[in-house]
């Protein structure tokens, strides 16, 4: 009896092994990878040693001396003849622009000519940056192993010359706004699709079986049809010449030059989301809404209830699970959207989505990519507690 | 039951196919790669891939006799520093943006290429005077010249015209909605032109942050009105809806429309910025020798103008553009359409890519900024 119990359990830990292997390479490896890439970054830290080991113990307010000049200008020489200067460059230009032509600038003039004295006039005779203070604490900075760096500048936070937290300058802050963006959208698009999505769910749930069928094929076709189709239909019927606002025109509704913007911005958004999103509302609702007795308001109304008290005190808190699950989904599929939001965001519409793609493609900045998508996690992982504290996970159903 | 009969072996019938085909490309892959004679080029694709084909790979394929696959992609590093890093380099020659092949080069992921090692004018002018000076990268050779333009739908305006950049950036004269790539750069150029800045002190300007203020002020004045766009195709499409009225766009790109397409397309050549593109070799390739064969071979002023036959994009060489002939397809002059042409390069900019090598990262920043406010 023992034997068999632990044989099948034996079995069903093998049968779960595949899928246990499959998620830990392909969802908790990348994952921690990236989280490591948030606040590690040893590129500068093992390419400049010396340089880093001499500015330790400078005070960041006068130019280091002429000892951490000449060490500086040495291994920037023989990293760049090892065609390395250029990756750590990079990472010094992300703290202080500029520094990239600046690094490669010095190495460059003082390989063909090397300085028989004083490394420090011959290094600011090159480029008179490295004349800046700020020059050399951007070096310092960059060389830090473990950083903090990317989580503030996710935050449009940055470190002062003393190394205290301060704002980043007006111009440059955009994530802050953007993740705030992020979550409003999120929030208006299961609003939306909660709204249009009841009254269907409610139909579906309700309606003869070979009605309901029909009905419900109509909900899973869009679903089934390709997100780029989808999202370029929509170009075609909201764009200013499209078919939307052709038709009102015609209908005299709208004068020619009244013509609605209603996509490339904040509105596209969330027209083009909510249709994609809509099936992900529908199906969690229609199955709980299916396992609702009819003659529950049936009851209510017997005992003298309106339909709308009926609804009030007997439906919708029996169709809540379902109303849980299917906002908990679409409001963490809206905050982490990319493709329909780059297509038809515009100005207005675009998401942290875009930015977190950008650092992963163009700029190349992981770091930051890793730690906004860390924040976004966070975030997520905070709402789902707070959520299921008020409605209770074993009360939300998915399916 | 009589569906599913007939369906059994017929999927099975299909599934052979497959196999057999997925078996044939895995030989002719495996065989591709272990062939020490066929040399891989990525470019860009589309309507400029295959111009790149016919004017440089065919003609290099006859002479020599070595093969070359030509393979897409969308521009960018990732791939190749993740080639370089593992030591698996399958990537021999890509074409290339200025900036991109810069930091490629300066990361070390790519080969120098020496301008004594490519072959001088037909006029015997050494290749070292012959491309104009900082144009390119030092691991690059070959390559265009493109131009980002200002073009309007000529139906649109059955009046004055507009015929300047100025006039892109005026919206009492001209109203009505603008294209415009969603990146900083050409566009902050723009903007400082437009706003009377001399050709020659655009990067000054911009060095300075009230420079970029500026550029960003001038940008304000017709924010309200502007598209985005980010596909180079995109443009000329929203130009034939009538979505805009004017936009920004790649000379190439017009053009195509304009001759073969037949669209009523005006390209306004004030102002226009000018960008290169080569073709560098990824380092650690073990077809060295016939990258550089083919680097050497698509480098001459002739087979520079070749491509010119095909799309209206400039050769990089001085001595080319006067090689520059018809489009072989129709058998207009293309003289006119190349943003190199003397009556194109009144004012004309050249990008500077140094500087926004050191400057990207943070102008892109302050226009995600600018976009959300």
């Amino acid at each position: 009896m023992a034997n068999s119990l632990t044989n099948r359990r034996l079995r069903a830990a093998l049968l779960a092994a595949p899928l246990f292997v499959f998620v830990s390479v392909t969802f908790i490896a990348p994952l921690a990878t990236m989280m490591m890439r948030s606040v590690y970054e040893p590129v500068v830290a093992e390419s400049l040693p010396e340089t880093l080991a001499a500015l330790a113990d400078w005070d960041g307010r006068e130019l280091p001396n002429e000892a951490t000049f000449r060490v500086a200008g040495m291994e920037f020489i023989a990293l760049n003849e090892r065609r390395a200067l250029g990756s750590v460059a990079t990472r010094v230009n992300r703290l202080e622009s500029g520094m990239r032509s600046t690094m490669l600038g010095v190495a460059r003039e003082l390989a063909n000519d090397p300085p028989a004295g004083a490394w420090r006039e011959a290094m600011i005779a090159a480029d008179e940056d490295w004349a800046e203070v700020s020059s050399w604490l951007a070096v310092r900075r960059a060389g830090e192993r473990i950083t903090p760096r990317h989580y503030l500048n996710a935050l449009d936070l940055d470190r002062g010359a003393a190394g205290e937290i301060v704002a980043q300058p007006e111009d440059r802050r955009i994530y802050v706004t953007l993740l705030l963006r992020t979550f409003a959208i999120s929030a208006a698009i299961t609003g939306i699709c909660l709204l249009l999505a009841y009254p269907v769910a409610w139909l579906l749930a309700h309606a003869r079986p070979s009605r309901a069928g029909l009905l419900l094929l109509l909900v899973l076709v869009p679903f089934w049809t390709s997100l780029l189709v989808r999202t370029t239909s929509w170009i075609v019927l909201l764009q200013n010449q499209g078919v939307i606002n052709d038709l009102l025109v015609a209908l005299g509704i709208l004068a020619e030059e009244q013509r609605l913007s209603l996509i490339y911005n904040m509105t596209g958004t969330i027209i083009a989301m909510v249709h994609v999103l809509l099936p992900f509302m529908i199906l969690p609702l229609y199955s709980i809404m299916r396992t609702i007795p009819p003659r529950h308001m049936q009851a209510a109304a017997s005992l003298g209830g309106s339909f709308w008290q009926s609804f009030r005190r007997v439906y919708w808190p029996q169709s809540l699970p379902g109303v849980a699950a299917g906002s908990l989904l679409v409001f963490i599929m809206s905050i982490g959207f990319y493709i329909t939001p780059a297509l038809v965001g515009g100005r207005t519409g675009q998401l942290i989505s875009s930015m977190i793609a950008y650092h992963m493609e163009q700029s190349l900045n992981w770091g930051l990519a890793a730690a906004l998508g860390a924040i976004l996690l966070l975030l997520v992982v905070l709402l789902y507690l707070i959520y299921s504290r008020l409605v209770g996970v074993d009360r939300m159903s998915l399916s | 039951m009589i569906p599913g009969n007939s369906a059994k072996p017929g999927r099975c019938r299909g599934c052979s196919t497959v196999f057999g085909l997925l078996l044939a490309l895995s030989f002719a892959i495996f065989s591709t790669a272990a062939g020490a004679q066929t040399l891989t080029l990525v470019s860009w694709g589309g309507s400029y891939a295959r111009s790149v084909e016919r004017a440089w790979v065919e003609p290099f394929m006859e002479e020599t006799g070595i093969t070359v696959r030509v393979e897409d992609y969308n521009g960018g590093l990732a791939q190749i520093r993740a080639q370089v890093e593992t030591g698996n380099v399958f990537w021999d020659v890509v074409d290339m943006t200025t900036p991109d092949a810069v930091r490629g080069c300066d990361e070390g992921m790519l080969e120098f290429i020496r301008l004594e090692d490519l072959p001088p004018a037909p006029d015997g002018t050494p290749a070292s005077e012959d491309f104009p000076p900082g144009s390119r990268s030092e691991c690059a050779g070959g390559g265009i010249v493109s131009s980002t333009i200002v073009a309007f739908n000529n139906e649109l305006f059955p009046g004055e015209k507009p015929s300047t950049l100025e006039d892109y950036f005026d919206l009492e004269k001209f109203p009505g909605r603008r294209g415009m790539r969603r990146v900083p750069v050409v566009n902050l150029e723009f903007a400082l032109m437009a706003d009377g800045v001399p050709l020659e002190r655009v990067y000054q300007t911009l060095d300075t942050d009230e420079g970029v203020a500026r550029a960003f002020a001038k940008l304000d004045t017709i924010k309200d009105q502007i598209v985005f766009w980010e596909a180079g195709a995109q443009p000329p499409q929203m130009l034939a809806d009538q979505e805009v009225v004017m936009t920004t766009a790649y000379n190439g790109r017009i053009f195509n429309a304009q001759i073969l397409e037949n669209q009523p397309f005006t390209i306004i050549w004030d102002g226009q910025v000018q960008e290169t593109s080569g073709l560098v070799i990824v380092l650690g390739t073990p077809r060295l020798e016939i990258a550089e064969q083919f680097l050497e071979f698509i480098s001459s002023s002739e087979s520079l103008a070749a491509i010119s036959k095909y799309i209206s994009y400039s050769p990089t060489r001085n001595s080319a553009n006067a090689l520059v002939s018809t489009h072989l397809d129709t058998g207009i002059d293309m003289a006119p359409h190349m943003p190199a042409a003397e009556q194109n390069m009144r004012r004309a900019l050249n990008s500077d890519w140094l500087w926004w090598a050191d400057n990207r990262d943070e102008m892109n920043e302050r226009f995600a900024v600018w976009l959300t406010r």
